[in-house]
């Protein structure tokens, strides 16, 4: 059956080179933990996407419930947890796996930078790593505060003091960031709109950006 | 044994292992989220409290509007909610109907129009309905004007909420 649904497309529009050319590509022998089991630190760029689409599964169900209000938002994560069923593994979800992609990125920038994949003629998928890295503690930064919280309100009251005192743009930084001189009503739902459209948008553009440039260039050789 | 004796080819085989494996691990994902999501759809609605909402010398045999408040429980957001009826006695029992229209839930009113006495008119549709809430045949609404659960109690009547027939 799905196969002949499978056979009805493909003889119009001829789908399988298509994903042939995404799904079949080298796995050299250096990389390949059923070769030397040492090679599972490669394995940690995948575990870092595999978390990621975990999280941007998990949030797009988490805004089933959620309002990013400051009257609502404490309660609407509330009710989802403890109302709603599996509410407190969707959330729990989110909350394990905010923590567990920043572990695994890590791990994923140390293995590169331990076995010199950096180098050229890498440099720029480097740099598309090093700016993904900052998208994602963007991330973690403006979804803390998102269940208005005392401690996601004052994390964020210290984190916007920081940024308050960079010299100069400082100031200008902080009211950009919270919405104005309160941190209240306007920063939540800043917050909220750059945690759910900027920055996954930007994280897709560069993940993006990320995968064509190791298909094209292939796995770094071995140590 | 020769590869083309069994009825699986090894590829075929770690291929359904594969699959199988990864089919269980994306369920184990996904069907948390998809219930997390149905949760509003399969969850039964609240038992409601009766509301005081007049007394029983007030009631005539003359269909009469009551509005009330009822708190109403909306995920995490509680709220006094404006409700009405029409309540009248039909010798000992006490009758009282839901205003809302069975055909697309505009409001009716009782005598609501010159050219039908002792009916309720809709004025969306012109839907009718008898005095006991029976729709009439030929105008849009397809059932019953819906019922409220009445409870008297020390000569004041309470409702519940509106029960269909």
């Amino acid at each position: 059956m799905l196969q002949k649904i499978y056979d009805w497309v493909d003889e119009r529009l001829d789908i399988t080179p298509m994903w042939r050319d995404v799904a079949d590509h080298e796995v050299p022998e250096h990389v390949n933990p059923a070769h030397h089991f040492s090679a599972f630190v490669y394995c940690f760029g995948g575990l870092t996407f595999f978390v990621t689409v975990i999280q941007i599964l998990s949030g797009m169900f988490l805004t089933m419930y959620y309002v990013p209000d400051i009257i609502h938002a404490y309660e609407s994560v509330y009710f989802l947890q403890n109302e709603v069923t599996h509410g407190v593994i969707v959330r729990g979800m989110h909350h394990w796996g905010a923590s567990l992609v920043i572990v695994m990125m890590f791990l994923h920038t140390l293995r590169v930078f331990f076995t010199g994949s950096y180098k050229k003629p890498r440099e720029l998928n480097w740099v598309v790593g090093v700016l993904m890295f900052f998208v994602m503690l963007g991330l973690g930064f403006t979804g803390y505060l998102l269940p208005w919280d005392m401690k996601a309100y004052f994390a964020t009251v210290v984190g916007l003091e920081i940024a308050e005192s960079v010299p100069v743009v400082g100031g200008f930084a902080k009211a950009l960031l919270a919405g104005g001189e309160i941190i209240g009503a306007q920063t939540l739902t800043r917050f909220f709109a750059i945690h759910v459209f900027f920055l996954p948008g930007a994280l897709l553009g560069l993940l993006a950006a990320h995968f064509i440039m190791i298909r094209k260039q292939g796995i770094s050789g071995p140590l | 044994m020769e590869e083309k004796k069994h009825k699986v080819s090894r590829r075929q085989f770690l291929s359904y292992c594969l699959m199988g494996v990864g089919g269980f691990m994306a369920a184990g994902m996904i069907s948390p989220m998809v219930r997390f999501a149905l949760d509003p759809a399969l969850e039964a609605g609240g038992e409601s409290d009766f509301v005081q909402v007049t007394t029983l010398d007030d009631l005539t045999e003359e269909p009469q509007r009551f509005d009330f408040q009822v708190e109403v429980e909306d995920a995490w957001y509680t709220s006094d909610q404006p409700r009405s009826a029409w309540i009248y006695r039909e010798g000992d029992e006490i009758v009282a109907l839901s205003p809302t229209c069975t055909h697309l839930g505009c409001t009716v009113n009782w005598e609501g129009h010159d050219d039908h006495p002792n009916q309720f008119y809709c004025p969306c549709h012109h839907g009718r309905f008898e005095k006991d809430g029976v729709n009439i045949a030929g105008t849009p609404p397809t059932r019953p004007l819906d019922v409220y659960e009445v409870e008297v109690r020390d000569g004041s009547v309470y409702l519940g909420r509106p029960m269909q027939r």
